[in-house]
């Protein structure tokens, strides 16, 4: 079994002084086939890719993430192709953190088993289900440990310090902070709110803690990687897809330079 | 005369058996928490039930009456059917129930705002109405598909004065309505309450939903003891997403009466084009509970096709799904056809226009009690009236080409 690499990318990043970056695509959008080539080439930039599986009700997603997802079951996405593309970029990128994310009804349909089992031999490190809070974890925390997969929990601006107690306890490799109270895409939280709920997260945590929903701009990430442990950015990434539908070379430009503007923001003056 | 201790409840985190609990987004956690701590304190609050049970009475017109279908149970030749009447409730349907209790709530919690989702429309409606009469800023989400089909109750809603949302997303029914709603909700949880509108989604909306419906079944139990000195038989009613079924089913759980769920089949149940999920469906995480939903071998969820927009929905309450488990529950379905059937075969014997989506409960109703004694009785929930079906039922039944 491959070792979980979560852990080994934190560490590198804090000690080259930069926050992680955590770069976000559904898989399967537009097509399998051209899913595959942008996700090798975000694989280039960012230190954890967190690949969304697609979902016929993303609840908790924006409008771009939403229509990626109709793309990619239009396409006829199968979870078979998932673990294809992941393969692949484990392949190519044996250093780099590979999370899925999506809904629970996914895992749980396939028996969360059966998914832990492919999705570690295709060379995931962790698990980010939206829809699984820590109090129903028990439904599947048994099986990711078994299988050496994080199973990774989100925190919210409305967390109560008894949630943020109870989230930490079960989260492994790091704790997703979603920067405002909303969906995928919309705007970002104030700066000093999330860097003083990230101070109060760290109070019950050692765990790295990444921060997204709503980094857009060169400028949003830079000043979120000053504090945060990483930064996630997915709507802005699945944006290069929306706005070059038709056209895959530009679609491969667009994505890997966004990404690369990215990837320089995440270094921290000193 | 309302009983209001709660009983059959779920365990802490909401679960009824292996089913319900709380499978929501993060930000929705403690929000959702908080309504559920408002609700058992209202709950408690004897202030809380006389302002709802007085609207319940002087606005909404309840008690409902119990109805002997004398001619239709001749005409079916078997057991005797009894009508509960939530069709005589105003805003046509058993709905307002739920929404006058969770308004109440909200108006507590000193929220300004809310928001629903609706499918035939009905829900949407009875949230409006009470927003209105609360004066409360009111937003509906409604698919696409259902603000087509249910044009009169679109316009019932917006001259109430709500926002009608239209959702383009997914099939553009139901379900993206929820979808669509729970994300809004999300980005406005601080000032926004979501009248969720049926027994399903995350704890505490099961119980809560179901608690505040409870009154159909406890008044029918006491209306049939009255007026046929003994308990039904069988108490029947349609499944949706399963608010008037758990609300006619719970004072009636304890006691020696078959209960019968009755979903929409559609074209059949093997044409793969229905909404029962509980007879073809399988445990699936949808809405924020854990209960029989309709999805294919990875979990995406299927689109359903039923004749009534109300039962259109691929999941169906968690507290349903536990009963059926446990075998106190059967499950039932008419389809379309079955359901225009009863439809006219009530609305020609009684004079009684009901819904769609209680048209495929008495089409059970009808088959069961055919096979019964004249003796015994046949208790079914007519969750609504038909006016809002009109449209639907003019066109299958072919009245726009009829030459006058």
């Amino acid at each position: 079994m491959m070792k979980n690499s979560l852990a080994q990318v934190f560490k590198r990043c804090e000690q080259e002084n930069r926050a992680a970056l955590v770069g976000y695509l559904t898989a399967c959008d537009p097509d399998i086939e051209t899913s595959e080539a942008l996700m090798l080439a975000l694989a280039q930039e960012v230190d954890i890719l967190e690949i969304g599986m697609p979902f016929s009700d993303p609840m908790a997603d924006g409008p771009v993430i939403q229509a990626a997802s109709e793309r990619a079951l239009a396409a006829g996405s199968h979870m078979s192709d998932v673990f294809a593309i992941v393969r692949k970029v484990r392949l190519a990128h044996p250093e780099i953190g590979i999370v899925l994310m999506g809904y629970a009804n996914v895992p749980y349909t396939m028996g969360f088993a059966n998914f832990s089992e492919k999705a570690k031999n295709a060379g995931v490190d962790g698990v980010l289900l939206v829809d699984i809070p820590a109090e129903e974890s028990a439904i599947c925390a048994q099986v990711f440990k078994q299988y050496d997969l994080s199973q990774i929990m989100l925190l919210a601006p409305t967390s109560t310090q008894e949630r943020i107690r109870l989230a930490a306890e079960v989260s492994d490799g790091f704790i997703y902070y979603v920067s405002l109270a909303g969906i995928t895409g919309a705007e970002m939280g104030e700066v000093s709110h999330i860097k003083e709920r990230l101070s109060l997260i760290r109070q019950y945590t050692k765990l790295p803690i990444c921060v997204g929903f709503g980094v857009k701009t060169e400028q949003q990430a830079k000043s979120v990687a000053s504090f945060a442990d990483g930064v996630v950015i997915g709507s802005h990434f699945v944006s290069q897809i929306t706005s070059n539908i038709g056209d895959k070379p530009a679609m491969l430009a667009s994505l890997s330079e966004s990404a690369s503007v990215m990837s320089l923001s995440m270094a921290r003056d000193t | 005369m309302y009983d209001l201790t709660i009983k059959h409840m779920p365990d802490e985190g909401g679960h009824f058996g292996e089913f319900g609990g709380r499978f929501a987004a993060e930000t929705l956690m403690q929000p959702l928490k908080e309504i559920e701590d408002a609700f058992f304190e209202a709950w408690a609050d004897p202030s809380f039930h006389e302002e709802r049970l007085d609207l319940l009475k002087n606005y909404v017109g309840r008690i409902t009456p119990l109805y002997h279908a004398k001619h239709l149970s001749a005409e079916v030749g078997g057991a005797q059917i009894y009508l509960k009447r939530e069709d005589l409730n105003h805003t046509g349907a058993h709905k307002v129930n739920n929404t006058i209790g969770q308004a109440l709530l909200a108006r507590r919690m000193g929220k300004k705002k809310v928001i629903a989702e609706t499918g035939a429309g009905q829900h949407g409606v009875a949230t409006a109405t009470v927003a209105a009469m609360f004066n409360m800023t009111c937003d509906i989400y409604m698919g696409r598909e259902d603000i087509r089909r249910q044009a009169p109750n679109v316009f019932r809603m917006k001259l109430l004065g709500a926002n009608v949302i239209p959702v383009d997303s997914g099939t553009a029914t139901l379900k993206d309505a929820v979808n669509e709603a729970l994300r809004v909700w999300v980005a406005s949880c601080e000032d926004t309450y979501y009248i969720f509108g049926t027994a399903a989604g995350p704890h505490p909306f099961p119980l809560m939903v179901r608690q505040f419906h409870t009154v159909i079944g406890q008044e029918a139990r006491a209306q049939c003891l009255e007026q046929t000195g003994k308990l039904p038989d069988v108490a029947v009613a349609c499944v949706g997403g399963g608010s008037n079924a758990i609300g006619l089913f719970e004072p009636l759980q304890d006691d020696d009466i078959r209960l019968v769920a009755v979903e929409a089949a559609g074209h059949g149940l093997e044409s793969g084009e229905h909404a029962a999920a509980l007879a073809k469906g399988r445990p699936g995480i949808i809405h924020g509970s854990l209960s029989y939903l309709l999805d294919d071998e990875e979990g995406q969820i299927l689109g359903t096709h039923s004749i009534s927009a109300g039962l259109d929905y691929p999941g169906v309450g968690p507290e349903l799904a536990a009963m059926m488990k446990s075998g106190r529950l059967d499950i039932d379905s008419a389809t379309d056809a079955d359901a225009l059937q009863a439809f006219q075969a009530l609305t020609k014997a009684e004079g009684i226009i009901p819904a769609l989506e209680s048209s495929h409960g008495l089409a059970a109703a009808m088959r069961i009690a055919a096979k019964m004694d004249k003796e015994q009785v046949v208790l079914v929930n007519l969750s609504g009236r038909g006016d809002k079906d009109l449209g639907t039922v003019m066109d299958l039944l072919g009245f726009h080409d009829e030459k006058a």
